[in-house]
């Protein structure tokens, strides 16, 4: 195992990578899913037909399909960066779908006197989903939420495989290929570091969970 | 009182499914005036209520409120909805808010108040019905009756034209049926133009000026609730009161 302490820099920097994709693709799937939420939920025909289209060519496409499909055409259409920033938005525009059916278990788990009550005194949709329905769903929505931000925590080793370098997964690579190391115990390494960085993502949501619920 | 009535309602009809839930209403509520719709479960006198304010949409027919048909769903049908107050049997207070935000939500929301003038009303509206020191509390943590009272608080802070109530007693305890009732014949004293949907015939006698019978989906009755009570015209009535009244 002194692989692991020999190369404790690499991995930290390697939880480091992986963590920074996480952070910018949670947000971007948080902010894409919950547009998208909302548009399932919409009384408009046409932005719900666009939500569910979302959904289902989003949830039913292989994450490294997705991946491969804007790191190879995003810049056939002229649209370059960083090969980071094409994993992110892969794994954003992907784990969306999947906060956007978290997100609407959460809306319909609200009772429909609530929204009512809200039309009823003259709020819009939009201030009706952000005032009173979204912020009762967001609590019966964390532990599934956290299911999925887990998961993207851990589909973020995808993101290294087809090519964005330095996350912990090409950590992993790098060790076992170019630099020759024995491939248990590298694994081993690669397996804790998500760990360092999944086991406080469940503490922080279980401590979320406590902090919004309240009796109703 | 003015030429145009406050709710307008003509030819309206409505399905669910295969049911006719609403058939060819007429019905015009003055300005001032209260009307208490009666009738047995099932007889569309909540939908009725609740076309009103589009929460319920039509098949067919024209609904007017203060002269202005309803429009269809968007901005424009939010802002008669404001004009509008709602209670629910159910009461719907907002269940992540507190009393008073509660009552400053649609305000401060809807008609851009400031959050401390949305406030001083709040109070105001809360001590008129008696529940000021359940301001910072939760919904939960009120009775029905004080839920009640603080859902009718929210639609007055709208300033409402017209209030419509859903069956506001029914889901109450019977101790606490008096304390939202008298809320309301104080409100109807003060000249608030109401459509009332109750069982509560105490209420209709003391606060209203018409009555409305409702039967499988039409309004079979409307008379003034003396005349109603003492000497109803259809057997539907006289059966529906003789169920009622001798429990």
């Amino acid at each position: 195992m002194d692989v692991l302490v020999e190369n404790l820099g690499l991995y930290w920097r390697g939880v480091l990578t992986t963590l920074q994709i996480s952070l910018y693709s949670g947000i971007g799937a948080l902010v894409l899913g919950t547009i998208m939420a909302g548009f399932r939920v919409s009384p408009v025909p046409p932005l719900r037909a666009v939500g569910a289209g979302w959904v289902t060519a989003v949830r039913n496409t292989p994450l490294s399909v997705v991946l491969f499909m804007i790191a190879f055409g995003l810049p056939e259409i002229a649209i370059n960066a960083p090969f980071f920033w094409f994993g992110v938005t892969g794994l954003a525009l992907y784990t969306s779908a999947f906060v956007c059916e978290a997100l609407r278990s959460g809306i319909n788990s609200v009772s429909t006197g609530q929204a009512e009550a809200a039309r009823a005194i003259g709020l819009t949709f939009g201030q009706t989903l952000g005032e009173v329905v979204l912020p009762q769903a967001f609590r019966t929505v964390v532990p599934p939420l956290g299911n999925v931000f887990i998961a993207m925590i851990k589909n973020s080793a995808i993101v290294g495989a087809v090519g964005v370098g330095g996350d912990l997964y090409s950590v992993g690579v790098q060790l076992t290929g170019s630099l020759g190391e024995a491939a248990i115990p590298v694994l081993i390494g690669v397996a804790l570091g998500y760990l360092v960085l999944t086991i406080p993502a469940g503490l922080l949501l279980g401590y979320l969970e406590r902090k919004v619920a309240i009796a109703r | 009182m003015t030429d145009t009535p406050m709710i307008r309602m003509a030819s309206v009809d409505k399905h669910f499914g295969d049911l006719h839930v609403l058939r060819d209403i007429n019905l015009e509520v003055a300005a001032g005036q209260v009307v208490v719709v009666l009738g047995p479960s099932g007889s569309g006198k909540s939908t009725l209520c609740r076309t009103i304010n589009r929460l319920e949409p039509i098949d067919s027919g024209t609904i007017e409120v203060d002269g202005k048909a309803l429009p269809a769903e968007g901005k424009a049908l939010a802002g008669l909805r404001a004009d509008v107050g709602m209670v629910f049997q159910s009461f719907n207070l907002f269940a992540h808010k507190t009393i008073l935000e509660n009552v400053t939500l649609g305000p401060v929301k809807v008609r851009r108040n400031s959050k401390g003038d949305a406030e001083k009303a709040g109070l105001a509206l809360l001590e008129r019905v008696g529940i000021t020191n359940q301001r910072d509390k939760y919904p939960a943590q009120l009775s029905g009756g004080q839920q009640q009272r603080a859902a009718i608080a929210r639609a007055l802070a709208m300033k409402p034209k017209v209030m419509l109530f859903d069956e506001p007693t029914s889901a109450l305890d019977p101790e606490m049926v008096q304390e939202v009732l008298d809320v309301m014949v104080t409100l109807a004293k003060e000249g608030m133009t109401m459509l009332v949907v109750t069982h509560e015939m105490g209420f209709a006698r003391r606060a209203a000026n018409r009555v409305v019978f409702m039967a499988d989906g039409e309004i079979v009755e409307d008379a003034v609730p003396e005349e109603f009570f003492t000497s109803p015209r259809t057997d539907r009535a006289k059966d529906f009161l003789g169920k009622i009244l001798t429990h």
